[in-house]
């Protein structure tokens, strides 16, 4: 048995400490997000973020998630109040079947939390370890910008807002 | 040391001063021989010059590659045939001279971060191929960074006396008794491919040490394993291994090329199997035959890998666990290398002296080759912190070798992780993948 | 105008939206007692046709609330939004207020698969009419009650309202079995210019969920008591298990059964990473007898061009002989095996409960897959339910039938529990039916005028299609005991075809010669893939058309134009040269090229033209797609972003397999099995820039968009690579070594 803190929440999970972390957020706590995509660490459809770093969930194992904190996408807001990363996601439209977004998504935001304002030469390195094989690439990193500028927006105070763009 | 230096240079006036060569219109890409630019592409190949010359994000051979010493960083320079930035305004008296001697065009010394105490050995014939592949390539412009030297060191001249006490000039002198294919390979790697400047150790001065050829050297915060009867390498290495680890880029044995090394098996693998073949020959030699004691040693880790049978499982919980569900599925997979992970007991990597080329690959794992099939290992610098990595690390020494553990390897994880950090950001990475024949380039 | 004679022609499709005769003009012949046969009865419109009761497609309950039903599913290209813009356009009530459910073998009608870019011809013009149609009978209806004449009657909101205000919503007017009525083969459809949703780039129904982490795939499926399931795959196409050591994996902590049923060998357990482990312990229990003899993978052009079996059709003969060329060249493209690649392998839920089996699956056709299952499990049809539930995107035929199929089976070895089944990845890669390897030969002569004066063009292929094939196209039931044999291949009728789709050129040529080498033996797996045939067919007769144009001393989209009669060909071509910047003489910068290409999908699907600025770097002969400018006709469009998006998606992926993919394989496995071995393209050459232009064509009929952009983004990637290096290169997929290799030559 040990804790796992996931979306700010405690969970107690009686799981194998060589069980990937993939398994426990889809099968345990019936999250969605994080998805399985290859097992390999080789596409990327998994990543959440611990301690505010993206990780690939299907080759990080429970022992080493004592006292860290786990977001998952779920964890980022909801459709009805979602975060700037997935407000930017549904504007830009930036999806078709979807699968890999929201592995991209989990990415971009590590990204945008240690660097508000990234190049795309730098989302696009960020990105690297993500497959899309709908195509959807050029829509991602319109998201990815949006979600920036969005975040600066949200960061301005109301006054400021009403004059933003 | 600075002493020794003044003291070195003051005797060395002579060679301290060279003449400048006048500067030349950058001679046309038609007027050299397609024959002679082909032999210089396949040199320049194995004398790995792009890998230094070339940045992350810039052209190819328009320099700028931060080189990290233990006096500075050093910064590669523009050799692309531009007449203002690069070497464009050289005539193939003046490459020949900074290939044979260490001096530029206008005179200057070179830091002796350019190899040529290796590039010396080099003949007028290939410096003349190299010359030709050099000058038809697409012209950069882009100037030099300023190296980030401490005085005296960023005063030039010292250099005369580095080279007073350490360039044996000339080019390299056959060995009769030894076949035409090792002196071949003699040729190459005392010459162009320049091993022993990362495979040798160095002094205090940064010289080579001659004493100790190939026992093992540091470069880009990796280590270069000893390449001779120091080998680390469970598996004892032969000619045939070495041929193949070299131009394929990987050992079923061994395991496959990365980290420095991955460059270098990625131009090693477009030129003519030949020189291949003859740099393995020379290698084996310096290897050397392996003693009955560690053939057999050698032979009992292979039957051991290949039947599967687990070694002793060591004490340690976590490093277990993280190894099992982290690891273990490609490392175990039984898939052939590049592909699938080496089985760990066969790995030089963990048998080391050193855990810092284990603790490089854990934290960043390999990168893929942009459209070719190559191998991919998830990094895992942010899902795991330097005291989890190192239990991982202790655990893979103790289960998978018998030799001492590793003392202090949080703090080698700790730098580690900050050295490959700004080695992904200058690196720009390998273009070619371990390569099955069929995948290879036409030489 | 372009007229092909067609040869071979085994069933002529008619375009969707077409009425050919009204009622009343048939019931006037049907008087007429002469010994003229009557004309077929008028087509409905799209597949109405097979379903023609309106209620198959539309549903208005009592309290309002309005369900549109396709027999298509959502396969990520946005289907669902597109047809509630559709339904709720002609039925004049909100967007929100309706709801769409897709294919479910007990509530949607048969639509066959969600292939071949007939979604929106077929169930968009379905849905289009009956909706229409329904809002027909809701105005009658209302007519009635109100005693107002109908044509005064307006609709607005999910109401019918007349003059004087009055308002009769539809709930109040619908009444049972009022929608159960067959479709009339016209209707009033509303005017394009008074569109207020379709045509509008309405977001997607389906994103929200999918970026806030709500159920939106079968593989986030949970119901009570579920068990999971991995199949262990023999390790080569025939293997056969000699033995396996069962009860020992049965014992591992969690294992609920191992199922055996001949080769087919799988393991169950209570929670999903006791049975990756299970299946780690049953692959190395299991013992195989491999007897596969794979052809040559560096040698597909022999195996196809010579040492297969063929079928020759002649597709196209046009003779002119006063036509004479006086420059002749010929080429040979290739193109190897290539796969789906489907980020999320296949993945199912079965149930069997009481003798019913039911199956949550992301298979592109319900009703062919649910045939096929109860084949295998000899039970009826009618006990069997498909419910398309999403998976990730499969660009045709991956593992989600063989997948659906395995949970199946599973399934009635442990009545009463739900068993879901996840391929790994290593099971998608190695065992999804690949795009066929194909050949092609080109041989054209320029005459006088520098036009085309003959063209001959001939093409190998496999069929592209193994479905329906009944039980014996799924692994499965080919792997069990009393095994299914794989039906024999069969060429895809044209107009569309299959290899030969696209074969027969848009273009005209006085002299014409078109061969589909059809053949039937497959040495390697194989089925549809986006685009099929045509992928490979625009890709050689478009770089062809750049090599003839440089014959002429033509600019390659001067030398089109030259032959091209179709003038929304002509249209799209003319845009995608013009947005592009494209001119006559034009230099692109050093180390670059510029391309062209254009097709229209099956020649009777959307119009596609592609400009391309790509970047090769002599050194490495690396090849980069820097830009792209697209031009696209596809009729009506229902929504303009969904359009955008499956284009900009098709020149991306259609990227990545014209520059990196094919399928590798020894003499008895397939080797390419993860993303290690099958590379496909990565954020470092995604294109700056891709533009994609829209040539809307108000009222027009649907045209299929979701494949008109393979090919020609392919022929554009090669015509520009040539234009940058000086070399052609004709052999699929243009990898660096072989762009490399050609400039070193």
């Amino acid at each position: 048995m040990m804790t796992l803190k996931v979306n700010g929440q405690d969970h107690q999970i009686d799981a194998e400490p060589d069980t990937p972390l993939l398994y426990v957020l889809r099968d345990d706590l019936k999250l969605n997000a994080a998805k399985f995509g290859c097992g390999l660490g080789q596409c990327g459809s998994c990543t959440v973020i611990v301690d505010g770093k993206a990780v690939l969930s299907c080759v990080t194992p429970m022992v080493l998630l004592e006292g860290k904190q786990v977001t998952t996408l779920e964890g980022l807001g909801t459709v009805s109040a979602p975060s700037p990363i997935q407000r930017a996601f549904m504007e830009e439209q930036a999806a078709q079947c979807g699968y890999c977004i929201a592995g991209m998504m989990m990415r971009a935001q590590a990204l945008l939390q240690r660097n508000p304002k990234p190049t795309d030469e730098q989302i696009r390195a960020e990105l690297a370890p993500h497959l899309c094989r709908c195509g959807t690439h050029m829509r991602i990193l319109r998201a990815v910008h949006r979600a920036s500028h969005l975040m600066d927006t949200a960061a301005l105070s109301p006054a400021d807002k009403r004059s933003a763009p | 040391m600075v002493a020794l230096l003044v003291a070195g240079a003051g005797a060395a006036l002579a060679v301290a001063w060279r003449p400048a060569i006048a500067a030349i219109d950058p001679p046309k890409p038609q007027s050299f021989d397609p024959a002679l630019i082909k032999r210089g592409r396949e040199l320049a190949a194995i004398g790995n010059c792009n890998d230094c010359h070339t940045v992350r994000g810039l052209k190819n051979f328009a320099g700028g590659l931060p080189v990290p010493t233990p006096f500075g960083t050093v910064y590669s320079s523009n050799i692309t045939p531009d007449a203002e930035t690069g070497i464009g305004g050289w005539s193939e008296q003046a490459f020949r001279r900074a290939m044979r001697f260490g001096v530029d065009r206008e005179g200057r010394h070179l830091y002796p971060t350019f190899p040529y105490d290796h590039f010396t050995n080099v003949s007028d014939e290939d410096d003349r191929a190299l010359y030709a592949y050099l000058m038809t390539r697409d012209p950069v412009r882009a100037s030099a960074r300023e190296n980030q030297l401490s005085f005296p060191l960023d005063q030039r001249f010292v250099v005369a006396g580095w080279k007073l006490l350490f360039l044996r000039q000339g080019t390299y002198k056959p060995d009769p008794t030894k076949s035409a294919e090792w002196n071949h390979g003699a040729y190459l790697v005392e010459g162009l491919a320049h091993c022993g400047a990362c495979h040798t150790p160095r002094n205090a001065l940064g010289a080579e040490r001659a004493s100790a050829s190939f026992a093992g050297g540091d470069v880009d915060n990796w280590q270069a394993f000893a390449i001779n009867a120091q080998s680390p390498s469970p598996v004892p290495w032969d000619a045939d291994a070495l041929y193949a680890y070299l131009r394929n880029g990987f050992h079923p044995d061994h395991g496959t090329a990365r980290g420095p090394m991955a460059e270098v098996v990625s131009n090693l693998s477009t030129v003519p199997s030949a020189d291949v073949r003859a740099i393995a020959t020379y290698m084996a030699d310096v290897f050397g035959a392996p003693s009955p004691d560690r053939k057999r040693e050698g032979e009992a880790v292979l039957a051991q890998a290949k039947s599967g049978a687990a070694a002793t499982a060591n004490a340690d919980f976590q490093g277990a666990a993280i190894y099992a569900a982290a690891c273990a599925t490609c490392h175990e997979s039984g898939r052939p290398l590049p592909y699938g992970g080496i089985k760990l007991s066969l790995s030089s990597t963990i048998s080391a002296p050193d855990p810092r080329n284990l603790a490089n690959i854990v934290l960043t794992g390999v990168r893929p080759v942009e459209g070719e099939r190559s191998p991919i290992m998830p990094g895992f610098a942010e899902s795991m912190s330097d005291a989890q990595v190192a239990a991982l690390l202790t655990y893979l020494r103790a289960r998978f070798t018998s030799q001492p553990p590793w003392t202090d390897i949080e703090r080698v994880v700790a730098e580690a992780r900050r050295s490959q950090t700004a080695f992904l950001q200058t690196s720009a990475g390998v273009r070619n993948a371990p390569a099955e024949p069929s995948q290879r380039d036409k030489p | 105008m372009n007229a092909p004679v067609i040869l071979d022609r085994r069933r002529l499709l008619k375009g969707s939206g077409a009425l050919v005769v009204s009622f009343s003009l048939s019931s006037a012949f049907a008087q007429d007692q002469t010994t003229q046969a009557p004309p077929p009865a008028p087509k409905l419109p799209g597949s109405l046709e097979k379903s023609p009761y309106l209620d198959s497609w539309i549903r208005i309950d009592a309290d309002g609330s309005i369900t549109a039903f396709t027999g298509k599913a959502e396969l990520g290209q946005g289907f669902k939004t597109a047809f509630q813009q559709i339904a709720a356009e002609q039925l004049d009530v909100p967007f929100a207020s309706l709801k769409v459910i897709t294919a479910d073998t007990k509530l949607t009608a048969n639509e066959g698969y969600t292939a071949g870019s007939h979604s929106l011809q077929d169930s968009g013009t379905a849905i289009l009419n009956a909706a229409a149609q329904a809002r027909q009978l809701l105005i009658a209806e209302a007519a009635k009650r109100l005693e107002l004449p109908a044509e005064n009657l307006r609709t607005e909101n999910g109401a019918v309202i007349a003059p004087d205000g009055r308002k009769l919503s539809y709930g109040e007017l619908v009444a049972t079995e009022m929608l159960h009525v067959q479709a009339q083969p016209t209707s009033k459809l509303k005017d394009p210019t008074t569109f207020k949703v379709m045509g509008q780039p309405v977001p997607r129904v389906d994103i929200p969920a999918k970026v806030t982490g709500g159920v939106a795939y079968v593989q986030d499926l949970r119901l009570p008591g579920m068990v999971h399931a991995r199949v262990l795959r023999p390790p080569s196409y025939g293997a056969e298990l000699m033995e396996c050591d069962t009860a020992a994996v049965e014992k591992l902590p969690d294992v609920v059964k191992v199922v055996r049923d001949g080769n087919f060998l799988a393991v169950v357990a209570k929670k999903e990473f006791q049975a990756v482990k299970a299946l780690s312990a049953l692959s190395a229990a299991a013992k195989w007898k491999e007897t596969a003899q794979l052809p040559k993978q560096d040698d597909l052009l022999a195996v196809l061009t010579t040492k297969l079996p063929s079928e020759d059709f002649v597709i196209l003969q046009r003779g002119n002989a006063s036509a004479t060329g006086q420059k002749t060249i010929e080429a040979t493209y290739t193109r190897p095996y290539q796969s789906h690649g489907s980020i999320g392998p296949s993945c199912a839920v079965a149930q069997f409960i009481d003798g019913a089996m039911t199956v949550w699956t992301h298979t592109q056709g319900v009703y062919p897959d649910r045939a096929a299952i109860a084949e295998m499990l000899h039970m009826p049809p009618q006990s069997v339910r498909l419910i398309h539930t999403e998976g990730s995107g499969c660009y045709g035929h991956n593992g989600a039938d063989d997948a659906a199929a395995d949970a199946a089976l599973i399934a009635r070895a442990l009545p009463g529990a739900p068993v879901r089944v996840q391929w790994t990845r290593e099971q998608e890669h190695g065992w999804e039916p690949y795009g066929p390897a194909m050949a092609t030969k080109l041989k054209a002569s320029i005459g006088d005028d520098g036009k085309i004066v003959d063209w001959s063009f001939a093409v190998w292929s496999n069929t592209h299609s193994m479905r329906p094939g009944g039980a014996g196209s799924l692994l499965a039931a080919q792997h069990m005991e009393k095994p299914f044999a794989v039906p024999p291949a069969k060429p895809l009728p044209l107009p569309e075809g299959g290899g030969d789709r696209n074969a027969i050129p848009i273009y005209t040529f006085p002299n014409a010669h078109v061969t589909h080498h059809f053949l039937p033996d497959m040495p390697i797996r194989i089925s549809a893939m986006r685009g099929l045939g045509a992928y490979h067919n625009v890709f050689s007769i478009e770089s062809f058309m750049d090599e003839l144009a440089a014959l002429a001393g033509t600019d390659p989209v001067e030398f089109r134009l030259k032959h091209l009669d179709d003038p929304r060909g002509r249209d799209v071509v003319e845009k995608a040269a013009q947005e592009f910047g494209w001119h006559t003489g034009q230099q692109a910068p050093a180390g670059r090229g510029y391309g062209f290409a254009f097709a229209r999908y099956k020649n009777l699907a959307a119009y596609c033209a592609i400009a391309s600025e790509v970047e090769v770097n002599r050194e490495t002969g690396r090849a980069r797609l820097v830009r792209a400018v697209a031009a696209v006709d596809s009729g009506q469009v229902v929504n303009p972003d969904g359009l955008t998006n499956q284009i900009e998606g098709a020149i991306v992926q259609s990227t990545s397999w014209t520059l990196y993919e094919r399928v590798t394989f020894d003499e008895r496995r397939i080797t390419s099995i993860d993303w290690q071995t099958y590379p496909i393209l990565r954020f470092d050459a995604v294109p700056e820039k891709i533009d994609v232009h829209i040539i809307n064509r108000p009222g027009r009929p649907f045209l299929g968009s979701g494949e008109t952009g393979q090919g020609p983004a392919a022929a554009s990637l090669a015509n520009g690579i040539a234009n940058a290096t000086g070399k052609r290169l004709r052999d699929l997929p243009l990898t660096r070594k072989r762009i490399k290799d050609a400039i070193d030559a």
